[in-house]
């Protein structure tokens, strides 16, 4: 059964190019039919594999399918080659799983869109490059992905593209992650010169064996490698573009930015654990990163007012929070959060959709409202996913996974304190913005009356992922209530536990209260605010003080505007100065003497014969001169 | 027989140019033969009476001729005497005159450089004239019989006067 | 004094060679232009038959042949031009022809 595992990303990519040569020919149907064949073949295919590998699994954990040599150059050898293990089958599941279900759902989403074919072969292309980016054996592989879904994302951001402020947002997703992928780039180049060898396992067991903890060598590689993780993830400093990448179909926002692609950040640092580990200091700023950012992304998911803004600025708070747990060394806790996260993110993005959908193209919450009544299981699964987000005790996966980070924060091998008081701030401050979503959004009365209801095929995809993403938590549950570690011990076999010492249950315990009082008292306050008493908001927020801090957190803490000032500007002057070209000129410079010694050659064909009579004169003198007296 | 010589030289000299500078096209062709005659009185000073006789009858005879023929038929008449006049002014002699000046400086140097070579009153037979043409220069000869030829058909077929047929409203003066 | 110095006719026919080059340049009607063309011709002719009766030999005479046979194809052909291109250009103007400048 594992020896399918090549089929996985090779369905995807068959039915980019059979949507790619062919799409525009096919009828709607047999594209879509095609698309989410694929997804949904793939995604049967792996779950296949995963029972066959959780059943009996090869040794060592991890399963390596070579499928060929790729080249072989000067001492580099990669080869295609995928390789399958915990971590791996984690990641390759939540991206054909969810994958398929974002597919089904398009089909009625995107329906009667120009570019319908165009739509299903960019999102197959994307899976396949996911696919290759989680399954890849070597760093090449890895980088092909990675760029992959950078390319897909700026294709499908920008998939309307007549209109044009959708293609800067696709220009400023793809130039802001080029950044980070230059670091990581780098970073790979390092790692081949010292190491010589870009194949994953080859790395992981020969790192520490050439490189002492701490020393230079891995911190810079580290470093960089971190720099292309904050980039693909939309950390700080590089998260400017999530926001704006809301410019995309809907569908596209729940796939890429918020189930798949944004966590190819966790996933890199997760695979080069090794790496990050003998760079302790780097570790600590992973952390940081991640508890900097999801506080940041908080305070400006609270004053959005696109309801796929909100959503996008809690996806950066989230992926903050499974760097948090990565930069603590909680490895599992970070993957778990994923899973959990991909489900219940989705599960908002397509609900988002539905909703934007029924109400004709409106995305703006305050212009919504009493939409509980108008579509009642997107409100039933939207209000699911919320609980999952702000981790509702008890219930819902988010705060098993949740709970499990600020754990290992709190108590872990690594903890910081520090990090702790930041996750749990987030927490509080996720219960707030999600629940003024929701508040804002489902009740109070209509603004927008209902356009169209979705059927089968939008709500199924809900349905599920709120299924999902409410039991998805059971499988790991802690020490207080039952110690199942199913999904962590699971995971442990390929990263390095964290061992809580000195943490015994009481801990555990007021650990679980502090955060779930937290939560509640978050979700009451917002209900307290918006739905009671939205006066006393209004004037707060239009006060002079409440004012500015409103906008400078809508406007993401001015990072769009230190970045205009800072990067564009001089580079857009540069290019302005440079509009003659100056290096172009030597070149033309050539032509243009040319020119001058043509015209003045020109002015000697006079066309007239005694002109031409006196030149030969002229000649025979200086000939005879010559000839004579020289 | 150096005096005849001498006469004959100048006379040639002056009659050039008087050829050079006339207005009228039949008055400098008149020159011209007065030229040809004059040198051909010094070709017979130096001996080679058969060129003499040639340049008389071919060069005065035949081309000269041709140009009169020319100049009748295209009938400049006054109003062209006074054309050459506007054309004909004096500071268009300057820079020519420098540059033959400079030119026959350079002859005059280049021949006096070398030794003083003297020519006898022996002279050319025709009969040898005739012995070397049909000898060594036979392809010389049968060359200039092409070249001719070549001169005849030309000559005919780019003065022949042509009758364009136009449409009556294109019709333009012929002259 | 039966002798010539050869120089005397090369120097002749260098002054004639001069004129008629002078008349070449100077002069705008193309009648005249080949007119002067002649004499130059005929100065060359000149020089020729000044070497040849230097050395005594027929071979100054032959080539004064050939150059007359040259000018007079030349000559003939040369004039039929200057027909047409006064039939063109209704002048004589050698500048008039100038439709090749660039």
């Amino acid at each position: 059964m594992l020896d399918l595992l090549w089929i996985v990303p090779a369905l995807p990519f068959l039915g980019f190019l059979i949507l790619a040569l062919f799409g525009a020919r096919m009828p709607g149907k047999a594209a879509a039919a095609v698309g989410v064949a694929s997804a949904g073949l793939s995604a049967l295919i792996t779950i296949l594999i995963g029972i066959s590998f959780i059943s009996s699994p090869p040794q060592g954990r991890v399963y390596i399918q070579t499928l060929w040599e790729w080249f072989n150059v000067a001492g580099m050898n990669p080869s295609i080659a995928l390789r399958l293990d915990p971590v791996s089958l984690t990641f390759i599941f939540v991206i054909t799983f969810v994958g398929f279900l974002i597919h089904l759902y398009s089909v009625e989403y995107m329906e009667g869109e120009e570019g319908y074919s165009r739509f299903f072969a960019y999102m197959n292309l994307f899976v396949g490059s996911m696919l290759m980016l989680v399954l890849g054996d070597n760093l090449i592989l890895l980088y092909l992905g990675w760029e992959g879904v950078g390319l897909c994302s700026y294709l499908l951001i920008g998939f309307w593209y007549k209109d044009p402020e959708n293609g800067y947002a696709a220009r400023k997703a793809f130039i802001v992650t080029r950044v980070g992928d230059t670091a990581m780039a780098i970073g790979l180049f390092i790692l081949f010169t010292e190491l010589g060898t870009l194949n994953i396992g080859k790395i992981l067991e020969q790192a520490p064996l050439n490189w002492a903890v701490g020393s230079s060598l891995p911190v810079l590689t580290a470093a960089l490698l971190l720099g292309g993780a904050v980039g693909k993830s939309a950390q700080l400093p590089l998260q400017t573009w999530l926001p704006d990448a809301m410019a995309g179909p809907t569908p596209v926002s729940a796939l890429i930015h918020a189930a798949t692609m944004v966590t190819a950040g966790v996933y890199l640092i997760a695979r080069m654990h090794v790496i990050f580990t003998l760079a302790p200091v780097i570790l600590t700023i992973v952390g940081v990163v991640g508890a900097l950012t999801l506080l940041i992304a908080g305070f400006s998911a609270l004053t959005q007012s696109d309801i796929k803004r909100v959503l996008a600025y809690s996806t950066i708070s989230q992926i903050g929070y499974m760097f948090l747990a990565l930069g603590v060394g909680a490895w599992s806790a970070g993957i778990f959060h994923f899973m959990i996260h991909a489900f219940f993110k989705a599960l908002l993005f397509l609900g988002s959709g539905v909703i934007i959908l029924a109400l004709h193209h409106e995305q703006n919450m305050f212009k919504m409202g009493g939409v509980k009544n108008m579509l009642p299981v997107t409100f039933w699964t939207f209000i699911i996913g919320s609980a999952s987000l702000v981790a509702l005790p008890l219930i819902t996966g988010g705060f098993y996974s949740k709970d499990l980070i600020l754990f290992y924060a709190f108590s872990g091998e690594r903890a910081n304190h520090w990090l702790y008081a930041a996750g749990l701030l987030g927490a509080f401050i996720t219960a707030l913005y999600t629940t003024r979503m929701v508040v804002i959004t489902f009740f109070g009365e209509a603004k927008t009356h209902l356009h169209r209801k979705p059927t089968w095929i939008m709500e199924v995809p809900l349905i599920v992922l709120a299924v999902l993403s409410t039991f998805g938590g059971f499988i790991e549950l802690p020490d207080t209530l039952g110690h199942l570690t199913l999904f962590s011990g699971f995971i442990q076999t390929i990263l390095p536990a964290n061992s809580a010492e000195g943490a015994g249950i009481s801990t555990e315990l007021i650990l679980q209260i502090v955060a779930a009082v937290t939560v509640i008292l978050g979700i009451f306050i917002a209900y307290l605010f918006y739905y009671k008493n939205p006066e006393k908001v209004a004037s707060f927020r239009w006060s002079s003080f409440g004012n500015t801090l409103h906008n400078y957190w809508k406007k993401g803490w001015g990072f769009d505007w230190l970045y205009d000032k800072l990067i564009v500007t001089p580079v857009v002057w540069i290019a302005e100065v440079n509009k003659s070209d100056f290096i172009d000129l030597i070149y033309t410079f050539i032509a243009w003497i040319n020119r001058v010694f043509n015209r003045a050659f020109s002015f000697t064909q006079s066309g007239r014969v005694r002109w031409y009579a006196m030149g030969i004169a002229l000649g025979a003198i200086i000939t005879l001169t010559i000839a004579v007296f020289l | 027989m150096a005096i005849v010589f001498y006469i004959a030289a100048i006379v040639a000299v002056i009659s050039t140019v008087m050829v050079i500078t006339r207005l009228n096209a039949v008055h400098a062709l008149l020159y011209m033969v007065v030229s040809l005659l004059s040198v051909a009185v010094i070709f017979f000073i130096l001996g080679a009476a058969f060129v003499a006789a040639l340049e008389v009858i071919v060069y005065a005879g035949a081309i000269m001729v041709l140009f009169v023929f020319v100049v009748m038929m295209l009938n400049l008449g006054p109003a062209s005497a006074e054309a050459e006049s506007r054309w004909l002014s004096a500071s268009g002699w300057i820079g020519p005159g420098i540059l033959s000046a400079v030119l026959i400086v350079e002859l005059v140097y280049i021949l006096f450089t070398n030794a003083r070579q003297d020519i006898t009153a022996q002279g050319v037979d025709p009969r040898q004239v005739g012995i070397a043409l049909y000898g060594p220069y036979i392809l010389g000869v049968e060359l200039a019989a092409m070249l001719l030829m070549a001169g005849i058909v030309g000559a005919y077929h780019l003065g022949r006067y042509r009758n364009v047929m136009l449409h009556r409203y294109l019709h333009k003066e012929l002259p | 004094m039966n002798t010539v110095p050869m120089e005397s006719g090369l120097i002749l026919a260098g002054i004639l060679f001069i004129l008629g080059f002078i008349g070449v340049l100077v002069r705008r009607n193309m009648v005249f232009i080949l007119l002067s063309l002649e004499v130059m011709l005929n100065a060359s002719g000149l020089a020729f038959i000044a070497a040849g009766s230097r050395w005594v030999q027929p071979d100054g005479q032959v080539m004064f042949i050939f150059i007359l046979a040259m000018a007079a194809a030349e000559v003939s052909v040369g004039l039929a031009l200057i027909l047409q291109i006064f039939r063109d250009f209704k002048t004589l103007d050698a500048d008039a022809a100038d439709n090749m400048r660039g």
